[in-house]
């Protein structure tokens, strides 16, 4: 009866400083996000080259690295922007600390990015030819255009090791994140295959979205890869928020959504427009080949993914850590 | 050499005054703390009791913030301090997602990362933290815990089964004791950190991390542009009545 009547037990903070707010906010989700489309589109892209013959998929020679450059250049400006002193990014360089999973990243993600460049600059020459022979006026181009045009063999060459390289420049994030000792949620295994289902979604996503010439088959390939990616990714984050054993500071961090309020809001609109919404319209396209639906879908895993994302970035920095 | 701290929370009387010598010491600005005592008061009125935890960097003799510091910033000194250098941190803020005690804040004005270093200019010079020779009733015991000799190494010893660490279980191995503590004090999931419930102040969360004049563009400005009239050290410019969470 006592313990209902004098809480003894009741422990309140009356004087203290104020501690940090969110610190690693939405730049380092957008981050996380556009890397997921730059490494998914070259897993995806590897499959459909193994599975179809390239006539298959017109631009996806060029395609795919353009997207994955775009994603990586705006992946590399915010991890740069982030940082509170961004000239110094060069120490990562200078002066490289390997147990940092952010060192061996950076490190990763600039040779990922080379490569991709190197794709991008022959699938373009080999694409518009033409162009760059008579409609560019820019000699420098020209010339840069004219030599990967003769060296289009590399393209092939290099490929299988650009697919290997997205694996660890995919799941690093992961490691990050398991190094971040005061964030527990993140400390999960289950991240580690959250970063690779988040690639394969959005890649499969960023390439529905230029396959209007493709093949049936090879779209059909497509919407399976993202229904796929879309339920097991799905299943992972349902797991972790209702069933998971869970450390006390993990349980602590999920009652932020657990409670209602903003986050609460964010992560089911999240689940349901990026992942059961897509799921169901993406295997509904499958049989009937509606490219408008499937596109509709990619959108919306875009989407739902940034949301998921921010979500987990987030509530963790919520906790007091002393 | 390791050196290590000891706190004995039944002498602490939450006078602040480590606090305050800290901040003196260390030029530590307005709205960052290296060290901090933290008043938690447990019970209902009239059956209360008030604790007084002070609360700083661990120097972890396997620190999760040096392991994540991309560039070495952070770095272990042969003593087993954790130190930091500020003029190579790149401000990823790395460091301030690994350590599991958030013993690391972004500086207003350097726009670095930095965090309690044990004041290892002052030993360098064969002189105590200036925590440890502020505090009157000598709660701070500061030492190597190495020497079965020194005067933590016996405190330790004669308080055995009685000293504790934060969070054990992460596996950090800090080298920052507690005698008289208990999960209310050290853990910070035990008690609650209500709005409204500070003695002088509402605020829970900071309204920014680093420098609060210096967004993004300016960090890419800032060594091409003197600081405008903005210092963080004038108190007319501290507003301390925001409520909301912490921003970017
Ligand atoms: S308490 Fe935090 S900042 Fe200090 S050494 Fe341990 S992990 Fe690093
Ligand atoms: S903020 Fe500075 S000290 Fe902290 S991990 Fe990044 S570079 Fe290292």
């Amino acid at each position: 009866m006592v313990e209902h009547t004098i809480n003894a037990t009741q422990a309140v903070v009356t004087l203290d400083v104020a501690l940090p707010g969110i610190i690693w906010g939405w730049m380092i989700t957008l981050n996380m996000w556009a890397k997921s489309i730059g490494t998914g589109v070259v897993f995806v892209a590897a499959y459909l080259l193994y599975r179809h013959k390239k006539d298959a998929m017109p631009n996806l020679r060029w395609a795919m690295p353009v997207i994955s450059f775009v994603a990586l250049n705006v992946f590399l400006l915010f991890t740069l922007v982030d940082l509170h002193q961004p000239y110094r990014m060069v120490n990562i360089f200078l002066h490289p600390h390997w147990t940092s999973a952010i060192t061996v990243g950076a490190w990763m993600a600039s040779l990922f990015t080379l490569l991709i460049t190197i794709l991008m600059v022959i699938g373009l020459a080999d694409q518009f030819t033409e162009y760059f022979k008579r409609g560019c006026r820019v000699a420098p181009v020209k010339s840069l255009m004219s030599f990967a045009g003769s060296n289009s063999g590399t393209y092939e060459k290099i490929f299988p090791f650009v697919v290997f390289l997205a694996i660890p420049v995919t799941a690093y994030t992961a490691i990050i994140m398991a190094e971040s000792s005061a964030r527990e949620l993140w400390q999960a295994p289950t991240e580690v295959m959250q970063m690779i289902w988040a690639a394969l979604m959005a890649g499969s996503a960023a390439l529905i979205l230029v396959s209007g010439s493709w093949s049936q088959e090879a779209r059909k390939d497509l919407a399976l890869i993202l229904s796929i990616a879309v339920f097991f990714s799905f299943a992972m984050y349902m797991g972790e928020y209702f069933f998971s054993f869970k450390s006390s500071e993990a349980e602590a961090t999920l009652a932020y959504v657990h409670a209602g309020g903003a986050y609460n809001v964010e992560f089911w609109f999240g689940m349901a427009l990026g992942f059961i919404a897509p799921f169901f319209l993406a295997t509904s396209t499958m049989k009937n080949d509606n490219v408008t639906l499937l596109r509709f879908a990619a959108i919306l895993a875009l989407v739902g993914l940034y949301l998921a994302k921010d979500v987990w970035l987030k509530i963790p920095q919520m906790l007091p850590l002393s | 050499m390791k050196l290590g701290f000891l706190v004995d929370l039944n002498l602490c009387m939450g006078c602040k005054g480590c606090e305050i010598a800290c901040k003196v010491e260390n030029d530590v600005p307005l709205s960052s703390w290296r060290l901090r005592v933290k008043y938690i008061d447990i019970g209902t009125f009239p059956d209360t009791s008030r604790s007084f935890t002070p609360l700083r960097c661990n120097h972890c003799e396997n620190a999760p913030c040096e392991r994540i510091c991309p560039v070495s910033a952070l770095h272990y000194l042969e003593n087993g301090i954790v130190n930091v250098d500020s003029h190579r941190c790149i401000g990823c803020a790395g460091c301030m997602m690994a350590c599991p005690y958030g013993a690391i804040y972004m500086d207003p004005e350097t726009n670095t990362a930095d965090k309690c270093t044990y004041c290892a200019h002052r030993i360098e010079s064969g002189m105590m933290p200036a925590c440890v020779v502020v505090c009157p009733v000598e709660a701070n015991i500061f030492g190597d815990v190495e020497d079965d000799h020194s005067h933590i190494s016996q405190y330790i010893m004669a308080h055995q089964g009685g000293v504790q660490v934060r969070k054990p279980e992460k596996h950090t191995d800090p080298k920052h004791y507690y005698v008289g503590g208990g999960t209310y004090t050290l853990d910070p999931l035990a008690h609650q950190r209500l709005e409204g419930h500070n003695l002088f102040t509402n605020i829970t969360h900071l309204e920014h991390n680093g420098d609060p004049n210096h967004g993004v563009l300016d960090r890419f400005l800032a060594p091409f542009t003197s600081h405008g009239t903005h210092d963080n050290k004038s108190f007319m410019n501290f507003d301390n009545t925001h409520e909301q969470e912490g921003g970017h």
